[in-house]
């Protein structure tokens, strides 16, 4: 019953410190405040080295945090789940393991029978395009084809919640365009809730439903905006609308801020 | 360059095919001049070692001729050694050498990963592993044919140890150095400690166990010959032992050629297998 009601993920004046190799510490997350609604698409944005990712791995439970609370489903997160899919920045596909076998993976980690496995994979690479690329291996695929070899094998293990660290950043702007598209397609489908972090404030106007801005790292909440969009949409044509406009130049004057105090730490540190 | 060609009514197609035969051809007789002069090489550095013996000016009885060192070796070859025929000496050095590089491969792999996955270990047996890799490990060839007596299990013993470090080392290494987002990525889709170390990091360690494969079955023929050499009944380690204990300088080169040919052998079918397991790799990379 309470499982019904209770948010999809909620993090609770959540920090993060770590260790430096130095051996100072370095506070990457703190007292985060953060409500993702079940089926809610929330982008973060902030500026570059913030902490933003620190918040992803801290809801996907690959890390611990140092104080705070993280709840999934109203349970404190314990470990890795099985509700969470992590698309990564960098390239994350098996380079020896073929397309179909890096989009089988995650059901036969879960011990899905081979056979139904590969039938689930299937289904998967031929709606992202690449039923006919299924005996390559990643290296023989483009950027665009590898990224969506890893959406396939993040959705095929059907996650009620999808974490998804700047995953378009390495694409070029046109190949980029094509896939936040193509990611607006399969969640539709799917109704997880997606954290969607990202430095690009057009992309998460696009994509969102809600605009997380966070401060200069250490990382907090700045501000949320509601993002009123009207759904489908086609990210190419929504940026042109007015609508988008003004709601990008009211962010942009809390995100823009940030920005500029990172930039002056950067120039002191250097000098 | 031509007049002709200017001048001609040909197409941009026909010069391009020119200019790509002519730079074929260009290849095509590179290739021809650099193994000419390899064979040119080899000739000559034997012609002048064959001459410089056979005038005195170096000295015959120590250093031999390339004629006797194949007289010596089609000897062999034709009605065997003092320890039996040539066949047998070389597929016992072969065996001990495989067996013992089998051995030291199996047990570096497996601890390599072991501690390279497990911090504890590692913190704990770092210092001791140090410890035995800083020890000269031919010495203890030795030691291994007092403990184990003049059958193969001395020489297989002292391949293993000689395989063993360079083995673990990369594949402790390798370990170490699996790409973090891969394992952060099984981790999310539900791999367990176990499939990520199967399916992970064992995979991704491979390409830095090759690279010690190559060199190691090197160190395994060394355990089997210095074993051999320090006291055997069979081998050709035994065999430049005795054609040394007979002056027979010939006899010790001839073994060197046979071993050089073994290991080149050796060599060859690893590259092979290399190629097979490492399809999925870029082939600029693969090389």
């Amino acid at each position: 019953m309470s499982a019904e009601i209770s948010p999809a993920i909620e993090l609770r004046g959540a920090s993060k410190v770590f260790r430096t190799p130095a051996g100072g510490l370095h506070t990457a997350v703190r007292e985060l405040d953060l409500t993702v609604g079940r089926g809610e698409f929330v982008a973060v944005v902030g500026p570059t080295g913030c902490g933003k990712s620190t918040t992803l791995t801290l809801v996907s439970g690959l890390e611990e945090p140092t104080e705070g609370e993280v709840l999934v489903a109203g349970e404190p997160v314990d470990g890795v789940g099985d509700k969470v899919g992590f698309v990564f920045q960098q390239d994350a596909t098996f380079p020896w393991r073929t397309v179909l076998s890096n989009v089988m993976a995650g059901p036969r980690f879960r011990g899905v029978p081979k056979a139904e496995a590969r039938q689930k994979a299937r289904e998967w690479l031929a709606r992202v395009g690449l039923a006919a690329f299924e005996d390559r291996y990643p290296h023989q695929l483009s950027g665009g084809q590898r990224k969506r070899v890893a959406l396939a094998a993040t959705f095929v293990n059907d996650p009620e919640i999808l974490l998804m660290d700047e995953p378009f950043s390495a694409l070029d702007v046109q190949t980029r365009a094509l896939m936040s598209d193509e990611l607006l397609e399969l969640w539709e489908g799917t109704g997880a809730s997606v954290v969607f972090v990202t430095h690009d404030l057009e992309e998460s106007i696009a994509l969102a439903d809600k605009v997380v801005v966070m401060t200069a790292g250490p990382a907090t909440v700045k501000q949320v905006f509601d993002i009123d969009l009207p759904r489908p949409r086609k990210v190419e044509s929504v940026r042109l609308e007015p609508r988008f406009i003004e709601i990008y130049r009211e962010i942009w004057e809390s995100l823009g801020e940030e920005v500029r105090i990172t930039r002056e730490r950067g120039t002191a540190h250097v000098a | 360059m031509s007049p002709e060609v200017l001048s001609a009514p040909s197409s941009v197609d026909v010069v391009k095919s020119d200019r790509a035969h002519s730079r074929a051809r260009a290849a095509r007789r590179r290739k021809a001049v650099v193994a000419l002069a390899r064979v040119l090489l080899l000739v000559a550095v034997l012609g002048l070692w064959e001459v410089l013996s056979r005038t005195g000016t170096i000295d015959p009885f120590n250093f031999s001729m390339p004629s006797k060192i194949w007289d010596q070796i089609h000897t062999w070859v034709m009605h065997g050694t003092a320890l039996g025929s040539l066949g047998a000496q070389i597929w016992v050095t072969l065996q001990e050498a495989l067996v013992g590089w089998i051995l030291g491969v199996v047990s570096g792999v497996v601890s390599g990963i072991a501690l390279g996955r497990v911090a504890f270990l590692a913190d704990v047996l770092g210092p001791y592993i140090k410890v035995l890799n800083s020890i000269p490990r031919i010495v203890l060839a030795p030691i291994f044919v007092i403990w184990f007596g003049l059958g193969s299990a001395s020489k297989i013993a002292s391949a293993v140890v000689l395989v063993f470090f360079p083995v673990f080392f990369n594949a402790f290494q390798g370990a170490r150095e699996v790409d973090r987002n891969l394992v952060a990525n099984a981790r999310i889709l539900g791999a367990s400690d176990r499939r990520v170390t199967l399916q992970v990091v064992i995979p991704s360690a491979t390409s830095w166990i090759f690279t010690s494969l190559h060199v190691s079955f090197g160190f395994a023929l060394i355990g089997a010959i210095v074993g051999e050499y320090i006291g055997a009944t069979q081998g050709i380690g035994l065999l430049v032992a005795q054609s040394q204990g007979t002056f027979n300088a010939a006899g010790v080169y001839a073994a060197m050629v046979i071993l050089a040919v073994v290991a080149l052998a050796a060599e060859g079918l690893l590259t092979f297998a290399e190629r097979r397991i490492f399809r999925w790799k870029p082939s600029d990379s693969g090389q």
